[in-house]
């Protein structure tokens, strides 16, 4: 019953995509930055400085992969950076250290799954707007978060959980990996999978879909709840890397993750987008503040890049859909 | 406290009332049970979303609670200037005998305090200050540029000579650009020292970090690093053990618990520079004295001084002891 809707979304075949006007533009951008870090710095082209990128970007980057999944069934996840600090906070209170790394790392993921949960039947069941629903959450998290670490940072002592973020594997980071695997699975899924086809139909019509057989509702939960693991997963990156689980991490990683979904040529009303161009957006994002650093401009001129390459990147995705 | 001294404690305690009358605390005690007087003093500061933030209310709770005849009225968890201008306005409503403002921003809360006063609530300003003298009693408060002018000089008499590394809060505040203006200045006595990069992280451990680690890509040899706040420094330490750096010694900025435990530890932190949160405990022993109507007992002035600015001290392995009890 489901079989033409799933079908009118399956994704062209992928040399097609990779040559849309929209990702042309999107790789220039790319391999632009790349070519202009590298004439400016001699260090922008080292070994050490492409795996301080790569690093940096794994926490936005696993977040992103989520708010893909989000943003594609027409959605919004604005609770996320909440989400990372709540879950980080939880995860390194005296209690939770006592338990051993294991126990932080599932309480971590654990936490974020259950607020996406929240965040899932609110908008399936409760009726909320994502924007909303996911916004009161955002505002509710960081309260709780706060109060639990009473303000200040707490220091993990696990000295294995630590490891999480710092250990090299082959010569790179973890968490790069841990960043590769969350971005490979994703692929699968939304690419070759029922449940991708689902996401991306029901993005792209939600009554249809649901006349085609969807079960929409139970679909967006489950959205939500991936969600909500991806920055769970992002939490445990990030506490382990900052050895310390506060609740004044992860401020605006929601609009990190939006913007580089967007610029990512990803549609923010929903049914039409790639993991692929989100990925980039990430790392586009990441490169930026990297170049700026090495060249030590100071951060009004990075957010005045920041905000001219997202308008430049939309402008763009507007001229590729009015031109098919 | 171990059991022993609580004991001992006790034991001098006893000792004490029982000469009671040449003990100070006994006099002022029996004074209180004279006068019989209250003060209320009204305490309104940010949420506590920082490390720093949180230290000054807890630190202003305890410090009322030493006093018997102090009550503390505290509204918290305001996270906006309208939010925090209501909660004051509640405090007026409510009478209390002294007001303690730590605002959002001096300039927004200046008209509700400058209110205040005219009904005849004396406001202690508490560090960020009112655009406007009309609209506080006494301010107390850290310095910034002092701060700056601690760290650069610290730096400049253990390095004369090397490059060095400034990693500031937030650009958009002008309590940043002082910390930085304090620390140029600093560093112009010190020719054979190079600022090789600044930038700004923002105050949170996670921007900390990521911005240490591009600055560290770029700088191969560094001698040593101040960082403007130890809550964001969670974060450049991070990123300074991941990349396996230690050719720089680094220095802090408020004087967090933490940044006091790596400094005798013998860590990468070899210096903190204080703005300390126990500016809030001297708050409200000010707004006490001025709802007793005293002055400072160790100046001959019969009131309250008008301005009190904080000495930004810096906290060394040699004197770490001293200060451990205001790290927050």
């Amino acid at each position: 019953m489901s079989r033409p809707i799933v079908a009118a979304a399956a994704p062209p075949p992928l040399r097609k995509r990779l040559f849309a006007a929209h990702n042309i533009g999107l790789l220039a951008a790319f391999a632009a930055i790349i070519v202009a870090g590298s004439l400016l710095s001699p260090y922008f082209l080292t070994a050490s400085n492409v795996l301080t990128i790569l690093t940096s970007a794994s926490v936005i980057g696993v977040i992103s992969v989520g708010m893909t999944f989000i943003i594609l069934a027409g959605g919004i996840d604005l609770s996320v950076g909440a989400i990372v600090a709540l879950a980080g906070v939880c995860a390194t209170t005296p209690g939770a250290q006592g338990l051993g790394w294991l126990a932080m790392t599932a309480i971590c993921t654990g936490v974020a799954a259950l607020v996406g949960l929240l965040n899932g039947v609110l908008i399936a069941y409760g009726r909320m707007v994502p924007f909303i629903a996911t916004l009161a959450m955002l505002v509710a998290a960081r309260g709780l978060a706060q109060h639990i670490s009473g303000g200040v940072p707490q220091t993990v002592n696990d000295a294995t959980f630590n490891t999480i973020g710092s250990a090299l594997v082959l010569g790179v980071p973890l968490p790069v990996w841990v960043f590769a695997a969350v971005v490979v699975v994703g692929w699968i899924v939304l690419n070759r999978t029922t449940f991708g086809r689902r996401t991306i139909a029901i993005g792209g019509n939600a009554e249809a879909s649901r006349l085609a057989g969807i079960n929409v509702a139970r679909q967006t939960l489950v959205l939500y709840v991936i969600s909500g693991v991806c920055a769970g997963i992002a939490g445990v990156l990030l506490t382990a890397r900052l050895t310390s689980g506060s609740n004044d991490v992860g401020n605006l990683y929601e609009l990190d993750a939006i913007a580089a979904v967007i610029i990512g040529g990803t549609r923010l009303s929903g049914g039409r987008g790639t993991l692929a161009g989100s990925i980039v957006g990430v790392l586009i994002f990441t490169l930026i503040s990297n170049i700026f650093v090495l060249e030590n401009l100071p951060s009004d001129i990075q957010s005045i890049a920041k905000g001219v390459i997202i308008v430049a990147a939309v402008l763009l995705q507007g001229r590729s859909a009015s031109s098919k | 406290m171990k059991r022993a001294e609580l004991v001992q404690a006790a034991a001098v305690a006893a000792a004490g009332a029982a000469f009671a009358g040449t003990s100070t605390l006994a006099v002022t005690q029996a004074a209180f049970a004279q006068s019989g007087k209250k003060i209320n003093i009204g305490f309104s500061a940010p949420g506590a979303n920082h490390g720093w933030l949180a230290a000054i209310t807890k630190n202003a709770k305890a410090q009322a609670a030493k006093y018997p005849d102090v009550e503390l009225a505290l509204t918290e968890g305001n996270s906006t200037s309208a939010e925090q201008i209501g909660q004051i306005e509640t405090l007026i409503n409510r009478k209390v005998d002294v007001l303690v403002i730590l605002p959002q921003e001096g300039q927004a809360l200046t008209a509700v305090a400058t209110k205040a006063m005219r009904a005849g609530i004396p406001v202690v300003n508490l560090d960020r200050i009112f655009s406007s003298p009309l609209a506080y009693r006494t301010w107390i408060g850290g310095d910034n540029y002092g701060m700056g002018v601690s760290a650069g000089n610290y730096i400049g008499q253990t390095l004369k000579a090397g490059k060095v590394v400034e990693i500031a809060g937030l650009d958009s505040l002008e309590l940043t650009k002082q910390r930085s203006a304090g620390f140029a200045d600093a560093l112009k006595g010190y020719p054979g020292i190079t600022l090789v990069a600044r930038q700004a992280a923002d105050f949170t451990p996670d921007t900390g970090e990521r911005v240490m680690a591009n600055v560290l890509q770029a700088q191969p040899h560094i001698d040593a690093v101040w960082n403007h706040d130890d809550d964001q420094g969670i974060g450049v330490e991070a990123a300074i053990r991941n990349a396996h750096r230690s050719e720089f010694f680094m220095v802090g900025g408020a004087g967090s618990k933490h940044a006091m435990d790596v400094i005798r530890a013998g860590g990468i932190i070899k210096a903190t520079v204080l703005y300390s949160p126990s500016m809030s405990a001297s708050a409200v022993n000010l707004a006490r004295l001025i709802g007793l109507g005293r002055g400072l007992s160790e100046t001959v002035e019969k009131a309250v001084p008008s301005s009190i600015t904080l000495y930004s001290a810096v906290v060394t392995k040699e004197n770490v002891a001293r200060y451990a009890d205001v790290g927050f």
